[in-house]
């Protein structure tokens, strides 16, 4: 079996693929991170100090783990949804009786949506509280700062799709609080946002594809640019 | 004066704000920061020791969040109907504060300046020298501290008064009680210490996050059929 191993990591497929060789020396550990794309945006090097994990709680990292969470169990939904009225609500319904595991993927997501926007809130109370918004990282705080809003919306967004009762006034409650700015504006806004004057078939589109496509690849921009910051400033 | 090189290793830079500085000239080598660097750190090597607790990490966030799905489910109402408002209609969590917040307020106050200042307030905090200082509150002139801290604190109450905002009113004083105690006490060992080395940026976060959690666990808990105060043990709306 070793010998297998051994022949397999020597072998010129794999060295291919990933063309360090097995991380015995800090050479290849460090080949391991800069010859990785993934591995790349950290440093070969870190601090002791920031691998402490009460130094950052992990809270940046895990809120990015929930982002990926809730791609994979999102796009998987998407298989049995569709966005129509009420059509949406009685695929809701094969969710929870048909589907095999259906259930158990809507509360992995439901779940992981309410533990983002509550983690991503610590970690911003976290980088406050450590002053780690000091120059010369005030603009990646900006970022941080639009980041938790596109958390929030992303998770706002997905709440009207199951179509039931609490997704209805949940959002009538939220967009009837946008109609209230001045000069016209809120009217305006809100019905370009549900497409119509009230919560309707037109609202729940826009939603869907707010939260499915714009959003998450908004958010999945300023993301890059956040870490690379972190990484450019000296951090992990 | 000096020599140069004909590579030249260093480049020259000279401040230009007289008032501030004494007329200075720094020489800077190439390819070295010109911030004071703290003794040299120890240093480890990202792989393995970072990759792996990034990886256990996420591993542990998936297994917690599978236990809670396996135990929850997500919650499904009947379907979305235009014709029956349920009592009270409430927002997600998150949006709670906001309409608890309308509750007292007119919309474009609640709904629209407040939010809207909160986050502007957030945004623009690194661009502010006071909020870069690290000093303690009552570190320098005390009493014109207490002055303006005592102006503004009651500018705030007589604002929320005039709303008869108490949920809102008496975390402020809450707040305002252990901000005071430093300049009361001189202690400079254990809690009331530690509070006298908070700076002012800390006292606003820890105003406003106090607020936000207040504000939402109302929302949530306390807040029945018209928006009525109901006690969670009379029902989670």
């Amino acid at each position: 079996m070793r010998t297998f191993f051994e022949q397999l990591f020597r072998s010129q497929v794999w060295r291919s693929v990933f063309r360090h060789g097995l991380p015995e020396s800090n050479r290849t550990r460090a080949e391991a991170i800069f010859f990785n794309f993934f591995l790349h945006v950290h440093p070969t090097k870190v601090r002791k100090r920031s691998v402490r994990f009460n130094y950052t709680w992990g809270l940046g990292g895990l809120s990015f783990g929930l982002f990926i969470i809730l791609t994979v169990t999102g796009a998987l939904l998407m298989l049995y949804y569709r966005p129509s009225a009420p059509q949406a609500y009685w695929d809701m319904k094969d969710l929870q009786f048909v589907v095999s595991s259906g259930q158990f993927l809507r509360n992995m997501h439901r779940w992981a949506a309410h533990a983002m926007v509550a983690v991503v809130f610590l970690h911003m109370l976290r980088v406050f509280y450590t002053g780690s918004y000091r120059p010369p990282k005030e603009f990646n705080w900006v970022i941080g700062v639009v980041l938790l809003v596109a958390t929030i919306l992303l998770s706002y967004t997905g709440y009207l799709l199951p179509w039931d009762q609490l997704a209805f006034w949940g959002i009538s409650v939220g967009t009837n609080m946008a109609r209230a700015m001045p000069f016209g504006i809120g009217e305006k806004i809100s019905f370009l946002l549900l497409g119509g004057n009230i919560v309707g078939e037109n609202a729940l589109v826009r939603f869907y594809v707010l939260h499915c496509f714009i959003l998450p690849v908004a958010a999945m921009v300023l993301m890059g640019i956040h870490f690379w910051r972190v990484r450019k400033d000296g951090g992990v | 004066m000096f020599k140069m090189n004909a590579e030249k290793d260093f480049h020259s830079e000279a401040t230009t704000d007289a008032k501030k500085t004494p007329k200075r000239i720094a020489f800077i080598k190439e390819r070295t920061a010109a911030r004071v660097k703290k003794e040299d750190e120890e240093m480890v090597m990202t792989f393995p020791n970072l990759v792996l607790k990034e990886v256990i990490a996420f591993e542990m966030l998936v297994i917690v969040l599978a236990v809670i799905s396996l135990a929850f489910d997500a919650p499904l109402e009947w379907i979305a109907n235009p014709e029956h408002t349920p009592n009270p209609a409430k927002a997600p969590w998150y949006f709670l504060g906001l309409q608890e917040l309308l509750h007292y307020f007119p919309p474009v106050v609640g709904g629209v300046i407040l939010p809207a200042l909160a986050v502007v307030a957030l945004i623009v905090i690194p661009y502010f020298k006071i909020n870069l200082k690290q000093e303690g509150l009552w570190k320098e002139s005390r009493k014109q501290t207490l002055m303006v801290l005592l102006l503004s604190v009651g500018l705030v109450v007589v604002f929320l008064l005039a709303f008869k905002v108490y949920a809102m009113l008496i975390p402020t004083l809450f707040v305002t009680a252990f901000m005071l105690v430093p300049y009361f006490s001189k202690r400079q060992n254990g809690f009331t210490g530690w509070l006298g080395t908070r700076p002012l940026s800390w006292w606003v976060m820890t105003w406003f996050v106090t607020i936000v959690i207040v504000l939402t666990m109302i929302g949530t808990l306390f807040r029945g059929p018209e928006w009525s105060w109901t006690w969670p043990w009379e029902g989670v709306y």
